[in-house]
């Protein structure tokens, strides 16, 4: 017999149904759910809900010394750590009135480019995985290991480097680094054909990632959307380009940049980009072997280090758009606020929800990979 | 939508990744992969080289480090060695090495050991050693290196004399720190806590350094009083056994605390010091009487805490100025009579009555003190100098460095030497020897001064500060020497010819006992028309008259008591360089535990300065 109480949830007469998707795995696109309403396998409403992961970096970092907070930011993005570990300490240059030396400059930028490749290669195995491709999963991955390798070797640390420090790096590079890393984009650049052959030329990728999830230029400037994703739909935007900083004004790089505005032209801008990256590269490897000298400025004791008063913004273009850090100290040993301007928060949210608005179920991990979006980045 | 050609894509070409079935894979072969030379792994510390002074807990963080006191381990505040090792909670550590990067010693690095599976949480809690978190020595990794070293090890420069400028006359030496040095010197500090617990007084020297960091100057003049009532003698003369234990040191200069000390009392007037050394006096009078023979820093000191807790404290003081060694004995160019004076002024504001000229003796006998007072310090200091007793010291021409630093301070005229010779290696053996370089450069316009000490040079009792600042000003320092003879002659048969000396084969015995032994052929003489011996004093007791020396109890020459400086007969407590020494931090460190033990025994609870503790 039915309860008197009981009231069964009434259904509107329609195919509509509401499915819960993700969260499922504590990496890139993991700790991050959607939920989305579906008439048959089109989409008719998505609702990001993130929050599994969620840390309190900004409230974290007002408890802990200046110094300290170089441990805590590569944290913010797990696949690519260390453009957050640059705009922190910028932002503490800044503030501080810290002069990098020439060295630390470009071994910055190398640490930058390397892990901007790393991102990239980690990408596309996901992104082909979201689409059942799972042996260019497994090469992008394992090539990018032997990235990971040299940050191993120069930093003591495979994926939270906690390498640039305020001021500069933390120590020079060991000896013969250059010479593996150039082995290491050697080895690279020999497998990008089979790359292009396995997923950039295979008939699957295009068709499935044709067309799916486009953003229009208008709509991109509209939503905040930066980085390659900006530049896949027509805006050779780049923060290394508008607002240089460290050495890139010396660097003879291209911004790539397609139209489609879709997952397609996406990854298109990414392989590009790699490219771009190993060309950056090799210019940095070059000038590290004729320049030398120290790759720190001296810093004062970090017990007892309290930053003048004042307030900084500083970007970097991290291989998800745009990174940038806002500072504020009160003349404290510790951080009065700082605020992150994660790429990922404009890329997994607003911009998610739009474009998943009429796509299909099946493309939905595509689409949210295309985007390059990173959780642990949009939580903090 | 317009496709070209290159968009359209191939079904063939990624079957070409099926030629990959033929090849290896990457993952072999299947061996644990070595790390890399800076691996940030599981910790390794060195015992021997760690000091346990937390600087790396200080740093966590993650608040991952605790230390952990290990008994059996050395403790030696003096050395700066607590007896503690750092313990790592690999919950929460996250591996970014700052630790390493802030070790004072160096001896913390991390491993290139890297894997560590256990079911039980307590595992992941550990005591780092030099083999490793699972003993089986994996070699260094991120360690120690001059570029990621986060201290500073060099220290802010003293601006001072030059020889030429310092030889003629009594100047203060040392300039002091001017605020933009102080501070830089005050900022290099790991807030380690090493020097609070080396100091005899145990001074709060981690929490003034911080004061004047902050820009805080009254605070860092509160926190100096809250242990010491001579800050102005002790910024300048203090034998800073803190900066021997300054974590900093064990690799670089040690945070020159003496100066900051100096420094904060030099920048707050003194009107406002007297205010904040004041602040806690007690309100109401106990009426309780306390006398203090000797005006010394051991007395005053006593005076000072007592006087603020509010007995009526008299001090006697047989010389014209209070102050004891610290005026007689010290030369004005390392403490001008003026600062020590600010300080007595601070201890006489406190209501301390410090009567001078007031020998205990005849007019002023012992037994009257202790009848008109409830407690008695003794604190009257070693006046006496001693003799080496060689032949020839009989000599009028043969003094004492006492005495004559003595005269030099009374401003007595005395006969300058044309040349002399002083016999020790001590700091006085340098005061007597530097002031009569300053009188001779003076008087006959140059030095002719030799000093001969038994030690050799690396082993020299005195600071190392003093040799070379003697040297400096022309006195010539012969080691590894003793006196055989002071020989008679010179002027009309009645000067002095000079001293004999023997070279010195060995100072101690098998049992470590003072007994050189010398090659008795190896002799050399020094001309000189004055010797002066600096070889050590002596208590001068005779004032306590027969009664009460009999009544007490001593131990080898000295009145003998207790840890709280009581002496056996109720009443009278003893304290200073005449039971103790050997300097004026040491003297203050007496004092205090004197004046809370006559506190307590006149009916008084814990002191500030024990609370302090």
């Amino acid at each position: 017999m039915r309860p008197e109480n009981y009231n069964p949830v009434q259904h509107p007469p329609s195919h509509e149904y509401e499915l819960y998707f993700g969260p499922n795995h504590p990496g890139i696109e993991g700790n991050y759910a959607i939920r989305v309403r579906l008439n048959g396998d089109l989409i008719q409403e998505a609702i990001t809900d993130g929050g599994y992961l969620h840390r309190g970096f900004e409230k974290l970092m007002e408890q802990r010394l200046w110094i300290q907070n170089i441990a805590l930011v590569p944290r913010i993005c797990v696949p690519d750590p260390v453009p957050m570990e640059e705009a922190y300490a910028r932002a503490v240059e800044a503030l501080g009135g810290l002069e990098v030396p020439e060295r630390a400059q470009w071994i910055r930028a190398m640490m930058l480019e390397m892990s901007r490749i790393c991102a990239h290669l980690f990408t596309f195995g996901g992104n082909a995985a979201t689409i059942g491709l799972y042996t260019n999963m497994f090469w992008g991955i394992t090539m990018r290991d032997l990235f990971l390798d040299i940050f191993e070797e120069i930093t003591g640390a495979r994926i939270y480097h906690m390498y640039i420090t305020p001021g500069g790096v933390r120590r020079d590079l060991p000896a013969g680094a250059l010479d593996r890393l150039e082995t290491v984009i050697e080895e690279l650049e020999r497998r990008t054909p089979e790359f292009e052959d396995l997923f950039f030329d295979s008939a699957v990728v295009i068709k499935r990632a044709r067309g799916v999830g486009v953003i229009s230029l208008e709509n991109a400037l509209a939503w905040g959307v930066t980085g390659p994703n900006l530049r896949a739909s027509g805006m050779p935007s780049d923060v290394r380009r508008d607002d240089p900083y460290l050495v890139y004004p010396d660097i003879e790089f291209d911004v790539p940049t397609e139209i489609e505005g879709d997952a397609l032209a996406r990854l298109r801008v990414r392989q590009a980009e790699v490219t771009q990256s190993v060309r950056i590269l090799r210019q940095v490897i070059e000038r590290l072997r004729m320049i030398e000298g120290p790759v720190r400025c001296p810093l004062p004791n970090p017990l007892a280090w309290n930053i003048p008063a004042g307030e900084a913004y500083t970007r970097v273009e991290s291989s998800k758009g745009e990174v940038g850090f806002f500072a504020v100290s009160d003349g404290g040993p510790k951080p009065y606020r700082v605020h992150v301007r994660g790429p990922s928060q404009m890329h997994a949210v607003q911009v998610l929800e739009r474009v998943l608005k009429g796509s299909r179920l099946e493309d939905i991990a595509q689409i949210m990979f295309s985007l390059d979006a990173c959780p642990p980045e949009v939580d903090r | 939508m317009d496709v070209t050609p290159k968009y359209k894509g191939s079904f063939v070409k990624p079957l070409k990744a099926l030629s990959h079935l033929f090849r290896e894979p990457v993952t072999l072969p299947m061996v644990p992969r070595p790390a890399s030379d800076v691996y940030r792994g599981f910790h390794v510390n060195d015992w021997e080289a760690c000091v346990g002074c937390g600087t790396c807990r200080q740093i966590c963080d993650n608040a991952a480090i605790r230390m952990v006191r290990i008994p059996g381990l050395p403790d030696e505040p003096a050395k700066g060695i607590k007896p503690r090792r750092p313990a790592i909670d690999y919950g929460r550590c996250c591996w970014c090495a700052l630790c390493v990067d802030i070790c004072p010693t160096g001896s913390l690095s991390l491993s290139r050991e890297y894997i560590h599976v256990s079911p039980d949480v307590n595992t992941y809690f550990i005591l780092p050693d030099e083999k490793g978190m699972h003993g089986l020595n994996f070699p260094k990794g991120w360690a120690k290196s001059d570029d990621s070293d986060l201290l500073d090890l060099g220290r802010q420069e003293m601006p001072a004399l030059e020889a030429e400028a310092r030889g003629d006359n009594f100047g203060e030496i040392v300039h002091g720190y001017d605020e933009q040095a102080a501070i830089l010197e005050a900022s290099r500090c790991i807030q380690c806590g090493m020097c609070h617990e080396a100091c005899p007084a145990h001074m709060h020297a981690p929490e003034y350094i911080r004061a004047i960091w902050d820009g805080d100057k009254e605070r860092a003049v509160r926190e100096i009083y809250r242990t010491n009532p001579f800050p102005e003698v002790c910024g300048r003369v203090c034998t800073h056994r803190c900066e021997t234990a300054c974590s900093i040191g064990r690799r670089g200069a040690p945070i020159a605390i003496r100066w900051l000390k100096r420094y904060a009392m030099a920048v707050v007037d003194d009107a406002r010091v007297r205010d904040i050394a004041l602040e806690g006096m007690a309100e109401a009078r106990t009426g309780r009487s306390v006398g203090i023979v000797g005006a010394g820093p051991a007395g005053l000191t006593a005076a000072f805490d007592l006087a603020k807790l509010g007995h009526d404290v008299t001090v006697y003081e047989a010389k014209p100025e209070p102050g004891g060694m610290m005026r007689y004995g010290i030369p004005e160019y390392r403490l001008p009579y003026d600062r020590l004076d600010a300080d007595i002024a601070v201890i006489r504001a406190a209501g301390a009555d410090i009567r001078c000229d007031s020998p205990i003796g005849p007019d002023l006998p012992m037994a009257g003190l202790r009848e008109t007072h409830d407690a008695v310090m003794l604190a009257s200091g070693l006046g006496l100098g001693r003799s080496t007793r060689v032949p020839g010291t009989d000599h009028s021409e043969v003094r004492s460095a006492v005495d004559l630093l003595d005269s030099i301070t009374r401003g007595e005229s005395i006969r300058v030497p044309r040349a002399a010779v002083v016999i020790g290696g001590g700091n006085v053996a340098f005061d007597i020897a530097r002031s009569l370089a300053r009188l001779q450069k003076r008087t006959h316009g140059r030095v002719d001064m030799t000093l001969v000490a038994l030690e050799e040079r690396d082993h020299m009792l005195a600071d190392e500060d003093e040799v070379v600042e003697a040297q400096e000003e022309g006195v010539v320092v012969i080691n590894g020497r003793g006196p055989k003879e002071v020989v008679k002659g010179g002027t009309f048969g009645r000067g002095l010819r000079g001293l004999e000396t023997v070279r010195c084969l060995s100072i101690f015995d098998g049992e470590g006992r003072f007994h050189p032994r010398y090659d008795e052929d190896d002799v050399i003489l020094h001309e000189a028309d004055m010797v002066i011996e600096a070889i050590g004093q002596a208590s001068d007791t005779g004032y306590l008259g027969e009664e009460l020396t009999e009544a007490l109890e001593w131990q080898r020459g000295r009145i003998k008591i207790d840890p709280d400086g009581a002496t056996s007969v109720s009443g009278l407590w003893a304290a200073g360089d005449m039971v103790e020494g050997p300097d004026v931090i040491h003297a203050v460190a007496a004092g205090h535990r004197v004046a809370a033990s006559i506190h307590r025994f006149l009916g008084g609870g814990t002191t500030t300065a024990e609370a302090a503790e």
